[in-house]
């Protein structure tokens, strides 16, 4: 009895922590895009609101609490208010089976530093991402407005094809690591990183992350220039910002998926493991934004063709040969 | 295949060419630390001048009123005992201006003139009726030397009809000889 009150209360801690220190680094993640992308268009970025602007995060979080929360006439209520949790819910979650260090020991007992060592841990983040189209194209569908509705269509279409690419270049990591738990697959890059056993599942991986968190080139879902904001276009409020927070703790999240399955997670010299993965997280969000002050947008068949006669034929192959190659 | 190349190619160019961008210093003027200097004819906030003698130049004749586009300007005429006409009350409406500088142009005595002036932003749309107090200036604005009552052929303690710069006698008009 009392070491399971002792195994709650460190779930409890550790939930905690997590949670704070995601939710911190997405609203300074915003900060750095804002800032990074400025630099990237000769521009200066936020600078305002504190030293070097540092307290914009701060500053956008009390104007989005304070700003009204409207539902448009003829909105369906429930679905609508709905939806910006479940984004940012399904995000946030992802968050629970990535690992950020090595087992350590509190006490006697032994800590694992991930909060769920789940055995399908891959397939529970699947799971997760393919919720998270609920929430776009649900949002998009009970505003009532067109752009919203063509947003959350667009985004379902988008998410739905570029998932299968996704999945489909992580089956090669399985085959490696004998395992779906992420613990697992962490343990396995002990020696070298996937990303040398695995350049081409990389950068199918990349590409449909990228795809996955609606970012450009990828954001057909909430194109300015065509859909006002898409799927999000009626949202005000904190409700928009919980779609704003679902797409940078999304961010944040292939960042981590990245580190973890590709880059060899927590690992590396020196710095503490918690640092390593923070560092791999920032570096992959700074591409992503490098990428973002880089590319235009994708037309919608330039979008589709790319996933399906493009990256699914390509991760088939990637299987069939990796296969091969074990049986060898 | 080859078009494939070309396209990683191209993409990779570009990734480089923003990349640079990173380390080129920002273009941004910021606001309220650098002010762009102004052309010295920029359109901005209205005043109402005086002639280098030291009385108001406005002479009320509706001309700016008149070809304001957006009616933002009213007054009401009204005269001196010694004849000078001048605007009893006089009234710029800046929530309406469009600072267009029209009323400038029409003004026959160099009266109502805009300055560089653009820092008038304010939260409450009612302050930004302009009373005759608020516009009157103390200086002559752009045209120090003018002074309409030197020119006008009406008599004035410049002079009588005729006695004014550049004027010659009123013809008489009962006699026929020159």
């Amino acid at each position: 009895m009392l070491l399971w009150i002792a195994g709650f209360i460190i779930l409890l801690v550790k939930l905690t922590i997590v949670l704070g220190v995601v939710l911190f680094l997405a609203g300074y993640l915003v900060w750095v895009e804002r800032k990074f992308l400025a630099r990237l268009q000769v521009r200066l970025g936020p600078n305002r609101a504190g030293p070097f602007g540092l307290l914009q995060p701060l500053a956008d979080i009390v104007k989005m609490l304070t700003k009204e929360d409207t539902v448009p006439d003829g909105a369906d209520r429930a679905f609508f208010l709905l939806a910006p949790a479940v984004v940012a819910l399904t995000a946030l979650l992802m968050f629970s089976v990535v690992p950020f260090g090595k087992d350590i020991t509190v006490l006697g007992q032994r800590v694992p530093l991930v909060i769920t060592d789940l055995n399908i841990g891959l397939l529970f983040v699947f799971a997760m991402s393919s919720l998270s189209v609920y929430g776009v194209a649900l949002g998009g569908w009970a505003s009532n407005n067109k752009y919203g509705l063509l947003g959350g269509i667009r985004g379902a279409a988008q998410m739905i094809s570029y998932e299968l690419a996704l999945g489909l270049s992580l089956v090669p990591i399985v085959m490696l690591a004998h395992s779906f738990s992420i613990v697992d697959i962490v343990g396995a890059q002990q020696k070298y990183p996937f990303i040398l056993y695995q350049p081409l599942a990389f950068l199918i991986f990349v590409i449909s992350a990228m795809a996955e968190s609606k970012r450009i080139p990828f954001d057909l879902p909430e194109a300015e220039n065509e859909l006002v904001a898409g799927y999000h276009t009626e949202y005000s409020g904190m409700r928009f910002g919980l779609f704003f927070l679902g797409e940078y703790v999304h961010m944040m999240v292939f960042g981590g998926l990245l580190a973890v399955l590709f880059l060899g997670g927590w690992r590396g010299p020196f710095l503490p493991p918690v640092v390593w993965l923070l560092i791999k997280i920032f570096l992959v969000a700074l591409f992503m934004i490098w990428v973002r002050g880089t590319l235009p947008r994708l037309r919608y068949d330039q979008l589709m063709t790319l996933g399906w006669k493009v990256l699914i034929p390509l991760a088939l192959i990637n299987i069939l040969v990796t296969g091969a190659v074990g049986l060898m | 295949m080859e078009s494939a190349f070309e396209a990683v190619k191209e993409l990779l160019s570009g990734l480089w060419t923003v990349l640079i961008h990173l380390f080129r210093k920002p273009i941004t003027e910021q606001y309220p630390e650098y002010k762009r200097p102004l052309p010295v004819r920029a359109r901005g906030r209205i005043i109402l001048t005086l002639d280098p003698d030291g009385e108001e130049r406005c002479v009320s004749c509706y001309l700016c009123s008149a070809v304001c586009p957006v009616n933002c300007i009213s007054m009401e005429g009204a005269e001196r005992p010694d004849g000078r006409r001048f605007a009893a009350w006089f009234r710029i409406n800046f929530a309406r201006c469009i600072l267009c500088g029209f009323c400038e142009e029409a003004c026959p005595t160099s009266a109502i003139q805009l300055t560089t002036d653009y820092e008038f932003a304010k939260t409450n749309i009612l302050a930004f009726v302009y009373e005759k107090e608020d516009l009157l200036v103390n200086h002559q604005g752009k045209d120090k030397e003018y002074n309409f009552y030197r020119y006008a052929g009406v008599t004035s303690k410049y002079g009588d009809k005729g006695e004014h710069v550049g004027e010659s006698k009123p013809v008489d008009i009962k006699s026929n000889m020159p």
